[in-house]
């Protein structure tokens, strides 16, 4: 294999190739590592890089691999979101706030996909706290898309999405919070899947709002995304949202045929707000999926719109309180010289945080204040309510539910850097999914201007499996996901 | 113009678990700073908590032993704001839905009466860490070994209106919490901790005055104090024109005063929500059933048993009946020497004063209850008069052995042989003729008076052993004689 299909590989493929010995799990990662080297420079992906703990990763990677102990994802590269804590390796989740924090622990997830046999190269750029829409708000500069570098990858994950489509590594981890894996997915032309709130353990990830945050796979294929989600899923003692269920076997589902399976196309999600090419790609994906067998069925979500209103009070909200231990007092930063308690707390925090986050911490403290709560967290409650029974509702008429991931493809850097409307507007299909806790995924629909654009699935809670089968379906009918950027000096 | 006091309560009680109530760290007093705060209770990013099952079940049983409604369902929620020794810049605790509810429970009070107050509503919390303001000139060091602490809030009705009965009420509490075994109960390293909303009204009013909150009081005695000053204070402004300013106060013992706290120990705006890492606490009536099954015979019920059974008193069967351990020393000592008053009497005069003046608790007595219980048979059957019996206690304080060994090696057995004390008696009266006349020519209300000279004599003879009643009898016959 020559180094560009090495990193342009699947992990499925990769993992057959060092289980066969047809390439070492060292030579892998050297590979990625190499990929970053020469690219890293113009996209911005990769902020902190661990190269010799992983080449030691690799070379213990390849000894389970010689002595029959390895297992599918044993000496696959891949990358964590900078939100994932990592044992000894810096976690600064994009923030000055904590640029020089360095965990004495691991994430679950990062445990899990540790114990997997994967190797770690480092860790990905983000949104400040994961909060954005186009991985602009990063304190390490703004991550740039791989399809075209004057444009955004989306956010949060976006340096997560933007390592993948660039053969950084055929994996890498991403938090979702309202779709901070699947509109960077999409416009990044890889695979995102968020999964079921409670699917995968929050424990050791930097909160950002704790009742809609979750870790899922960001990848190639919906084959990898199964195989890495297999690795992350289940109940976990140390986070008591974590659901007690037994996790599937998700690649064994993939195969299943899609005929007869329902796609609801709900009406709210093909409005103004919609870019026509968009729809137009979307509808012929689903058509892709009709020839399958599958069957579209027309629902409504009445709800959606007021979703925005609704996430960007919850969001904010939680927030607002999950930040207050940045107070400079433990750790993280903290101002020069403090003149008393106030002005340690006021200076170190705002010198510490970036302006969106601090934009949200006032509107969540705004929305708990005393006299306000009623008005809008109590409401925002009750509509999130309504939301999840929209959805309940829907899936009485179908199995799964069918649309785009973001409403339009890539935008220009900065275009909508000050305008926090328009940039929260970026994530309309994508949020009420994490306040009703449901799984969706993106998938590459094809390119508009040489941009990609992604179909979102919805499931019902818990079933991945019926996404990932439908995903995968679309994927061995549709060569969308075999796309790849035409960066400079990367394979064309 | 008479006042009227009016008080509701609000107890911290610090829970003895073995770990804290969301994480594994040990939950101990008096370890090193920061060594019991682990990274949960240190709010290290990605921290998450985990409820310990064992603080609900304390919660359930106090809620049990209170009567009190419990919440099926109850919810954690946030409470905001920004202390240093807050690590997460919220205390997670229970707001609108809380595990216990309505409530009720009975305080003994001194004079044997039942004073019935209404408990509002008991929750689960964290305990915050400690500011150290004393070690380290100038700066504040912060000491997270309390933070996570489980805490019980127990909140009343402003059902008080004595500082008698709020105290009557804290020892109760303390004494119910120590009997459950929810709690060390230890008030020196701030187990319970208690806050008292206190307010004044001109006496038959039915609306309440403008209320102060005196917090963190935790001693019974300062409880007492804090009440009494307080109301003086706010009893002067109101006379004198003023007006009550609704604020959180401190008990100064020191200066026995209270005082405004600083407007910035104070947050206004707590910006409650429920809290999204933990899930609401779901409890169903096999799981309340089960921990019914489990809970001890209650104090109240204690006392009411040892005043029927053993004949007791009210106040000594409070007292008693205080602790399961002093409870358990009385029925073993009344059971061994069937002779429950008088074990009574002995445990709560002069074993109480002997451990007192030691700094001792029950529990760490050199007399166990089967050794006094052999002293008591001894002073049941006269064999010990009282003042012989005061010795044997010393040798059984010193442990000399059971009361039988030290009667014997200490030869402290009473005289009771009529010839021997005849004896004896025959001879003072030969060796005080003076006396004796003295005795003989006086009245007999004043012989009463004499007689005690003679009893000494005997008394000093016979080196404190002669049967104290067989010897007066003796004394009145012989001197009568002349």
């Amino acid at each position: 294999m020559s180094l560009e299909s090495l990193t342009y590989a699947t992990a499925s493929e990769l993992s057959s190739a060092l289980h066969t010995g047809k390439i070492s799990a060292v030579e892998l990662t050297e590979a990625c590592l190499n990929a970053i080297a020469t690219h890293n420079s113009e996209v911005n992906a990769v902020i902190t890089l661990c190269e010799d703990a992983a080449i030691a990763e690799a070379k213990a990677a390849d000894l389970q691999l010689h002595n029959g102990s390895a297992g599918p994802l044993t000496g696959v590269p891949l990358l964590h979101k900078d939100i994932f804590c990592t044992r000894n390796v810096p976690t600064t989740c994009a923030s000055k706030m904590l640029r020089n924090f360095i965990p004495p622990y691991d994430a679950t997830v990062v445990s899990r996909l540790r114990t997997a046999g994967t190797v770690m190269l480092g860790k990905t750029n983000m949104d400040e706290f994961a909060m954005g829409s186009s991985t602009e708000t990063s304190v390490f500069g703004v991550t740039r898309n791989p399809w075209d570098l004057n444009c955004v990858p989306g956010g949060s994950s976006g340096g997560a999405a933007a390592a993948v489509a660039a053969g950084f590594a055929p994996l890498s981890t991403g938090t979702d919070t309202g779709g901070s894996i699947r509109q960077p997915a999409s416009l990044c032309g890889i695979t995102g899947l968020k999964p079921t709130y409670g699917r995968v353990s929050r424990l050791g990830i930097i909160a950002f709002a704790s009742s809609l945050d979750q870790a899922g796979p960001m990848t190639r294929t919906v084959e990898d995304a199964a195989l890495m989600l297999q690795a992350m899923s289940g109940i976990d003692a140390g986070d008591s949202t974590s659901a007690d269920l037994e996790v599937p076997d998700f690649s064994a589902g993939l195969n299943q045929p899609v005929a007869g399976l329902r796609i609801g196309v709900p009406k709210e999600y093909f409005n103004h707000n919609l870019d026509e090419q968009v729809a137009k790609k979307i509808h012929e994906a689903l058509d892709e999926l009709v020839k399958e067998g599958a069957e579209l069925v027309d629902i409504e979500l009445p709800h959606t719109e007021q979703g925005i209103a609704t996430y960007y009070i919850i969001a904010p909200a939680e927030a607002s309180t999950n930040l207050s231990r940045y107070d400079g007092v433990r750790f993280g930063h903290r101002c020069e010289n403090p003149e008393n308690l106030n002005d340690l707390y006021e200076r170190s925090r705002s010198e510490g945080f970036g302006e969106e986050v601090q934009r949200r911490i006032l509107v969540g403290t705004y929305a708990l204040s005393a006299g306000f709560y009623d008005a809008y967290f109590k409401k925002a409650q009750q509509v999130r309510r309504l939301i999840s029974e929209d959805f309940k509702k829907a899936f009485e008429h179908c199995d799964v539910i069918a649309g785009p991931a973001a409403p339009g493809t890539a935008f220009p850097l900065g275009a909508k850097s000050d305008d926090p409307l328009a940039m929260y507007l970026e994530d309309i299909y994508t949020l009420s999914v994490n306040l009703a806790g449901l799984p969706g995924l993106s998938v590459p629909a094809g390119l508009i201007n040489g941009m990609p654009v992604g179909l979102q699935l919805i499931g019902r809670a818990f079933d991945e499996t019926t996404l990932l089968r439908m995903g995968h379906r679309f994927q061995l009918r549709t060569k969308h996901h075999l796309a790849r950027p035409t960066m400079a000096g990367a394979n064309q | 113009m008479s006042w009227e006091v009016v008080m509701g309560l609000e107890v911290h009680l610090q829970l003895a678990t073995k770990s804290k109530i969301f994480s594994g760290a040990a939950n101990q007093f008096g370890a090193e700073p920061n060594v019991q705060a682990c990274a949960v209770d240190l709010g290290m990013p990605g921290m998450l908590p985990v409820l310990n099952s064992e603080a609900v079940r304390y919660a359930v049983m106090f809620g049990l032993a209170i009567d009190a409604r419990l919440g099926k369902r109850s919810v954690f929620d946030r409470k905001n704001y920004f202390y240093p020794d807050l690590p997460k810049g919220y205390q997670v605790s229970q707001f609108f839905e809380p595990i216990v509810c309505e409530g009720k429970f009975d305080i003994p009070m001194e004079d044997g009466s039942v004073f019935p107050i209404r408990i509002t509503r008991a929750h689960l919390e964290e305990d915050a860490g400690k500011s150290v303001h004393d070690l380290y000139s100038g700066q504040t060091g912060v000491d997270l070994n309390r933070a996570g602490t489980p805490l019980l809030e127990i909140v009343t009705e402003p059902d008080f209106r004595t500082a008698a009965q709020a105290v009557a009420y804290l020892k109760a509490l303390h004494s119910l919490a120590i009997y459950l075994g929810i709690s060390d109960g230890n008030m020196a390293e701030g187990s319970m901790r208690c806050d008292i909303n206190i307010s004044l009204r001109a006496s038959g009013s039915e609306a309440f005055g403008t209320r102060t909150e005196i917090k963190n009081v935790n001693s019974f005695k300062f409880v007492e104090k804090a009440i009494a000053v307080e109301t003086e204070r706010q009893q002067d402004l109101l006379e004198s024109g003023g007006t009550i300013t609704q604020e959180t106060r401190l008990y100064d013992a020191d200066k026995n005063e209270t005082r405004a706290m600083r407007s910035k120990e104070v947050a206004n705006d707590y910006r409650y929500f429920p809290e999204p890492d933990l899930l609401p606490i779901i409890i169903d009536d096999e799981y309340i059933e089960a921990i019914r099954d489990t809970l001890p015979e209650l104090p109240r019920v204690k006392q009411t048993r040892f005043i029927s059974q053993y004949e007791l008193s009210q106040y000594d069967a409070a007292l008693l009946a205080d602790t399961p351990t002093l409870a358990q020393f009385f029925e073993t000592a009344a059971t061994v020497s069937k002779a429950p008053k008088l074990a009574a009497n002995w445990i709560l005069g002069d074993l109480a004063g002997a451990l007192n003046r030691e700094d001792l608790d029950i529990s760490q007595s050199p007399v166990s209850a089967e050794a006094l219980a052999g002293l008591i048979v001894r002073i049941a059957d006269e064999t010990l008069s009282s003042k012989l019996a005061k010795q044997v206690f010393e040798g059984l304080w010193q442990q000399e052995g059971t009361a039988d060994a030290i009667i014997e090696t200490r030869g402290l057995k009473q005289v009771t042989d009529t010839g021997a004390l005849e004896a004896m008696v025959d001879q003072v009266i030969a060796d005080c003729p003076d006396q004796v006349t003295q005795y003989r020519a006086a009245e007999e209300s004043k012989q009463k008076k004499l007689i005690g000279f003679f009893v000494g004599q005997v008394m000093k003879a016979s080196k404190g052993q002669a049967n104290p009643q067989l010897l007066n009898t003796l004394l009145v016959s012989k001197l009568g004689e002349s």
